[in-house]
């Protein structure tokens, strides 16, 4: 079996499970991000009292507002004092209010995440989590609730496809260019309803931000999960963050996978996913020149701090182009604070960087909306047509060492040509 | 719920969730978020929907965020089918989740216009263009996945546990 096909046969407390087989699963961990709001409302609508509803088990549900952060408006500022109601009457154990950052970023820095686990959460981009060898995948309000009564849900067993890649990325090259290329050459599409194995010396090399990004991005390709075998870094990564045993999940030397595409890191420049969607892509190369009034990095795919370093390294001692308006929100605090101690955001300020604080905003219309007719370029996952603000705004993805050179020609550049 | 028909409301590819429910109105009632419905392609959707009109999506419709009001509004509005060349996952179990039954079918899109009449057999996994006398075939939901979309979704399912 591969390693998704493994995770959710023992969750189901089966044997062996085939792609195509349903499976009542039991969920290791639900999460809800700022959507845990609608609970109240759709409790109501159906009818059932919150005092019949507490979470199954709270050692396993996390709750955590991240959207609106801080509210801007007064309907936010009530629903997150509601939120706070909801949480104390459902029993909630964690539940990080405003302050610790992007859900995704607090789940694995948390320590909510282990190998090996079955992870849901309200939110499509919940994908991030196999990075940490998590089969991680998203789920809407309605079905979350139903986890929380029941700790289970049911899936479908997917195929799982491989994707080797192989090489070495050149620098300025990362894992953001990896996924865009792929979303480009195979479609937005080429994992729909499948998991996806990440594997290949480059892979390997990749430090655990840079498989966040990845796996946050699988979802973009169609991905129910998108997984990596758990390594050192892994390791060591979650030895400062947890002391809970897990086990985690090789595929078999005899697993099956419906397809396995092989990329060559080393050949790759980087990319440019064009508005609307993020299959529109084409190389850094192909897009030079188009100007920008806008440039973001930030979000659940970016703002780690290797993401902060780099554009840190990209602007230190020169200035955003004048006019483009340059926002960069860490992540998470604990990212934030990283970035503070090495002196990064520091840099940032000097060279004419905006920095916010950690939530969702800048990449969903709540904070940095675009005007009509603006250009951004952005480390975020999505290009969606509106997504930032104005339906007549545009919208190109990139990595964040594209962005940070970006914003200082004013255009969309090759961050090779200005480091 | 064997044969349903209805009027065709045609959409192309990659309907994402921004474009079905934009971000800036998922703060408002439902009643009033519906009236926005995929304004960002089809301004009038709202104006012009009547309940138990059928839409007709192309490829990964529904693509993109795990926001459920995209599904709801469309559930809002009257609309208890979506037919799609294919649908994004989460989509797809939100679908579930909240009674709205998806007929995925390869091809489909290409049998009918906007306007025109569907009919849908759920029972032979059917669907219909009355006018042509074309017809392309789908998987009809089994098991559980039956069970939750009959019931009206997951909640009817959850209040009898509670």
């Amino acid at each position: 079996m591969t390693i998704v096909e493994k995770i959710l046969a023992r969750a189901s407390g089966k044997k062996h499970v085939a792609p195509g087989n349903y499976v009542t699963a039991d969920i290791d961990m639900a999460m809800m991000p700022e959507n845990f709001r609608l609970i109240r409302g759709l409790l109501a609508k159906a009818g059932i009292k919150e005092d019949s509803f507490k979470v199954w088990d709270p050692e396993k549900f996390v709750a955590i507002t991240d959207h609106r952060v801080p509210p801007t408006t007064l309907v936010t500022a009530n629903a997150h004092k509601m939120v706070r109601d909801l949480a104390r009457s459902l029993g909630v154990k964690y539940f990080y209010d405003v302050f610790p950052g992007v859900c995704h970023q607090v789940m694995v820095e948390k320590g909510h995440v282990l190998p090996g686990h079955l992870i849901v959460g309200a939110d499509s981009h919940t994908t991030t989590y196999g990075a940490l060898n998590a089969a991680a995948t998203g789920t809407g309000a309605s079905e979350m609730a139903y986890v929380m009564k029941t700790g289970k849900l049911w899936f479908r067993v997917p195929e799982t496809i491989k994707f080797l890649i192989t090489g070495k990325l050149p620098e300025y090259v990362s894992s953001k260019d990896v996924i865009l290329h792929i979303a480009g050459k195979y479609s937005v599409e080429v994992a729909q309803y499948k998991a996806i194995e990440w594997t290949g010396p480059a892979v390997d090399d990749m430090s655990i931000d840079a498989r966040l990004t990845m796996g946050n991005m699988s979802v973009e390709l169609g991905a129910k999960f998108g997984i990596f075998r758990a390594d050192k870094k892994t390791y060591e990564y979650l030895k400062a963050r947890t002391d809970k045993p897990f086990e985690p999940v090789d595929p078999d030397p005899d697993a099956v996978y419906a397809e396995t595409y092989t990329i060559d890191a080393s050949s790759l420049e980087p990319q440019i996913a064009f508005p609307h969607n993020v299959g529109n892509v084409k190389g850094v190369s192909a897009a030079k020149d188009i100007a920008i009034d806008q440039a973001v990095i930030a979000s659940c795919c970016h703002g780690r701090i290797e993401d902060l370093e780099i554009a840190a390294r990209i602007v230190k001692g020169k200035k955003v182009y004048p006019g483009v308006r340059f926002y960069v929100a860490p992540a998470s605090q604990e990212e934030y604070k990283k970035a503070l101690d090495r002196g990064i955001i520091s840099t940032l300020v000097d060279a004419g960087v905006i920095v916010g604080n950690p939530s969702c905003g800048f990449c969903t219309g709540i904070q940095g909306v675009l005007a009509d007719d603006e250009a951004c370029v952005a480390a975020t996952p999505r290009n969606f047509k509106g997504r930032m603000g104005s339906n007549d705004a545009r919208i190109y993805l990139a990595s964040a060492a594209t962005v940070a050179a970006s914003a200082l020609a004013g255009k969309i550049v090759d961050p090779r040509e200005v480091a | 719920m064997a044969l349903v028909r209805g009027r065709v409301r045609k959409f192309g590819d990659n309907i994402d969730t921004d474009t079905i429910t934009p971000g800036p109105v998922l703060t408002l009632s439902m009643e009033e978020m519906a009236k926005h419905a995929f304004e960002p392609v089809a301004p009038e959707f709202y104006k012009t929907v009547r309940k138990g009109d059928i839409i007709v999506g192309g490829g990964n419709f529904g693509c993109g965020s795990s926001r459920e009001q995209a599904t709801a509004v469309v559930k809002e509005l009257g609309i208890d089918f979506i037919v799609a060349e294919s649908m994004a996952r989460i989509y797809l179990r939100n679908c579930v989740a909240l009674g709205v039954y998806p007929v995925l079918s390869r091809g489909v899109s290409a049998l009918l216009e906007e306007g025109d009449e569907i009919e849908i057999d759920t029972d032979k996994g059917e669907v219909r263009n009355p006018k042509t006398g074309k017809s392309a075939s789908f998987e009809p939901l089994s098991g559980a996945l039956k069970e939750i979309v009959e019931a009206g979704g997951i909640w009817p399912v959850l209040k009898k546990m509670c």
